[in-house]
């Protein structure tokens, strides 16, 4: 089974710095982590791999400095891997991105792609369904468990909020995986030493051929018409009181503030 | 330090930092006031292959260096002294041996299990009335047509009891003293091969550290390591290599007593200041990093001679007496920075202090160290 999955490189901060005049991401100066979903995601295809056989490809879009990354999966145990870098890429949206990911994906055939849910930076969760719409092939999002593989089918479980879904489903797919899925390896002194130092795939848009109009802020359809972080207005109270009481209290604020119905 | 670290050290040392804080941090005090051996991490770190760190791929090793196992002892260390040791005394004491001296059949038969971590080592030379005289052995190993028969008593084994695979060191000629030591691979479950008394420790006290009884143990002659009666010499290698594995466990608890203490300082307040704005608290952080830091470049150095293939056991003998001196004397002070708290078990820093102090007592001590580095001094002066 050849399996390719979507990562990416984000800031490792749950304190987010704005710019202020374009409100986008300062990322500057904030050390990168690899996208905890896709961490997990890249953890259930080498799994795949263990008991199917196959070849793991992780694709990346980024600067040159997601390389480093990328030589971090391969010390996981991934085959391959690409990254997508141009000057043109900056800035895109997940429409682009997406655009830019399956271009890459179609130089190739996969049975399988999977993508995290979605990005700590950016938590859109668009990019995996629309990878595979550009790509015309079915997604499914939210899995929370690979429960096998035969021949031409998956067979998954999906996530929803207050239930699951058991699924089958043809080959080839995208699926995106929640974080929880699998817990990611650690890197293997094997791998670090014979695997980590290999190159990188590096794909500009000479490559790609992308149409200039589809790519970085100038293609990209999402307007960001202001970023702002939340101020809160109403002053909090703190309240000492014991359990009981306290959950009294609680219910009281909520039925005043209309946040309860009648009945409770 | 870090600046001499090449792309792959520094995913070692990335990947050995998650872990240690995911997976070694969190058991650290549980399994010393349980005097546990940390079965679970073992095998954790067995499907990292780390126990093959800085062999050969040949036989399953992970193609790593000297440097790199320095680092991973170090990290583990951080938090955990015990889990450090558990590496150190199987990749120095017991794969290293079999990899340098072993002969085909013997690497074949022992090293994939090692280095993969399904077996794991240990290395029994000291006996009751020879520690730092290890020359004064009395185990015996009598030779018969296709074997030798071992008897004797080896005390304070670490992994004793936990390991399949040991390397014994006894008596083929018991006239010539050190000039008649051979160096035996036994397997745990060899007849007559058993473990005795349980050590009950100061420190790293999820280490096992038990006897060794060995009551006519048959052991094969394919068995014999490296040349016979030749093994003082090797024994002698096999510590130096050792201490770098110990330096490294003792500038690793240094390292983790000193964030302990950074943070402390830092948080706690008296005299309505953190106690880390009083000058005396800076300079004794100051003189508890610049040792610490010190320390580490004689663990880095002795590493690098060793990986260059230069003759490395005076660096590794001063690395290990300078980690070992600093470790006990920093983790005290951490202690004191950390007043009342730092006395009481629920804080690292108690366990810590009581930890550094085995750094400067096997794989020989401190007076040992200058021996060797002395005997080293007067070799080169000579020359
Ligand atoms: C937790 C633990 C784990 C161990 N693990 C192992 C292991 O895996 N394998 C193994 O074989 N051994 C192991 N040992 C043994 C350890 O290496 C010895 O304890 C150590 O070498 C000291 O020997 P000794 O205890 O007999 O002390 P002694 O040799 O009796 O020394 C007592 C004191 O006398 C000093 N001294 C001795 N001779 C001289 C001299 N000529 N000049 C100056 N001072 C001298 C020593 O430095 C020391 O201060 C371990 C010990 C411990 C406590």
């Amino acid at each position: 089974m050849n399996i390719a999955v979507l990562v990416k490189q984000v800031p490792n901060t749950t304190e987010i710095k704005v710019d202020k005049e374009t409100g986008a991401l300062i990322r500057k100066g904030i050390p990168t982590i690899i996208n905890p979903d896709d961490l997990s995601a890249v953890e259930v295809a080498l799994k795949l791999k263990a008991t199917h056989g196959g070849k793991v490809h992780v694709f990346t879009m980024g600067p040159k400095s997601a390389e480093s990354m990328l030589r971090e999966l391969y010390a996981r145990g991934v085959d391959d891997a690409t990254l997508l870098c141009d000057k043109a890429f900056a800035g895109s949206d997940t429409w682009s991105t997406s655009l830019v990911l399956s271009t890459a994906l179609k130089r190739h055939r996969f049975d399988l792609v999977i993508a995290g849910r979605q990005a700590i930076d950016g938590d859109t969760a668009q990019v995996g369904p629309q990878v595979a719409e550009f790509l015309g092939i079915p997604h499914i999002s939210y899995v929370d468990e690979i429960r096998g593989v035969d021949a031409t089918h998956c067979f998954l479980r999906k996530k929803e909020e207050k239930q699951s879904m058991h699924l089958k489903c043809p080959f080839p797919l995208l699926i995106t995986v929640l974080d929880g899925i699998a817990k990611p390896r650690y890197m293997n002194m094997t791998h670090i030493f014979n695997n980590a130092s290999r190159d990188v795939e590096i794909l500009d848009n000479d490559a790609l051929a992308i149409e200039k109009a589809d790519l970085g802020i100038k293609g990209s359809p999402t307007k960001v018409k202001k970023t702002y972080a939340k101020s809160i207005t109403k002053k909090t109270t703190a309240e000492s009181l014991a359990p009981e009481d306290a959950a009294e209290r609680i219910l009281a604020v909520l039925r005043e503030k209309g946040g309860m119905p009648d009945a409770l | 330090m870090d600046h001499l670290l090449n792309d792959q050290h520094k995913l070692v040392q990335k990947t050995l930092r998650d872990f240690t804080a995911n997976e070694v941090k969190p058991l650290a005090k549980a399994i010393d006031e349980g005097e546990r051996f940390p079965r679970e991490t073992v095998s954790k770190m067995a499907e990292m292959n780390l126990f093959g760190l800085p062999f050969d791929t040949a036989y399953g090793g992970a193609g790593g260096d000297t440097v790199s196992y320095a680092i991973a002892v170090l990290e583990l260390s951080k938090a955990c002294a015990t889990t450090g040791v558990i590496l150190s005394a199987h990749v120095s004491l017991c794969a290293a041996p079999i990899a340098t001296w072993g002969n085909d059949a013997q690497k074949e038969a022992y090293l994939p299990g090692l280095l993969s971590g399904a077996s794991l080592g240990a290395f029994g030379l000291t006996e009751p009335n020879a520690g730092t005289d290890a020359g004064a052995q009395k185990t015996v190993a009598t030779e018969h047509d296709d074997h030798f028969v071992l008897n004797g008593n080896k005390i304070f084994i670490t992994n004793a009891g936990e390991a399949d695979l040991y390397i014994i060191s006894a008596l083929t000629n018991p006239d010539a003293r050190h000039r008649g030591i051979s160096l035996f691979i036994v397997e745990a479950d060899t007849p007559g091969f058993s473990v005795g008394k349980k050590e009950m420790k100061l420190g790293i006290r999820g280490s096992s550290t038990r006897e060794l009884i060995l009551d006519n143990v048959t052991v094969p002659k394919a068995n014999l390591l490296g040349k016979r009666d030749k093994g003082f010499a090797m024994i002698m290698e096999i510590l130096s290599g050792g201490r770098i594995g110990i330096a490294a466990q003792a500038v690793g608890i240094t390292e983790g007593a000193i964030e302990e203490a950074l943070r402390y300082t830092s948080e706690r307040k008296q005299f309505g200041k953190p106690i880390i704005s009083f000058q005396n608290t800076q300079f004794m952080l100051a003189e508890m990093e610049t040792k610490k830091e010190a320390a580490k470049q004689l663990l880095f150095k002795a590493a690098r001679y060793k990986d260059q293939g230069r003759p490395y056991a005076k660096e590794a003998a001063m690395a290990k007496l300078y980690a070992g001196n600093t470790t006990t004397e920093v983790t005290q002070q951490a202690v004191q920075l950390f007043g009342g708290y730092g006395y009481t078990r629920e804080y690292d820093v108690e366990r810590m202090m009581r930890d550094a102090k085995i750094t400067e007592i096997y794989e020989g001590t401190n007076e040992a160290q200058k021996m060797v580095i002395a005997n080293m001094m007067m070799k080169e002066g000579a020359a």
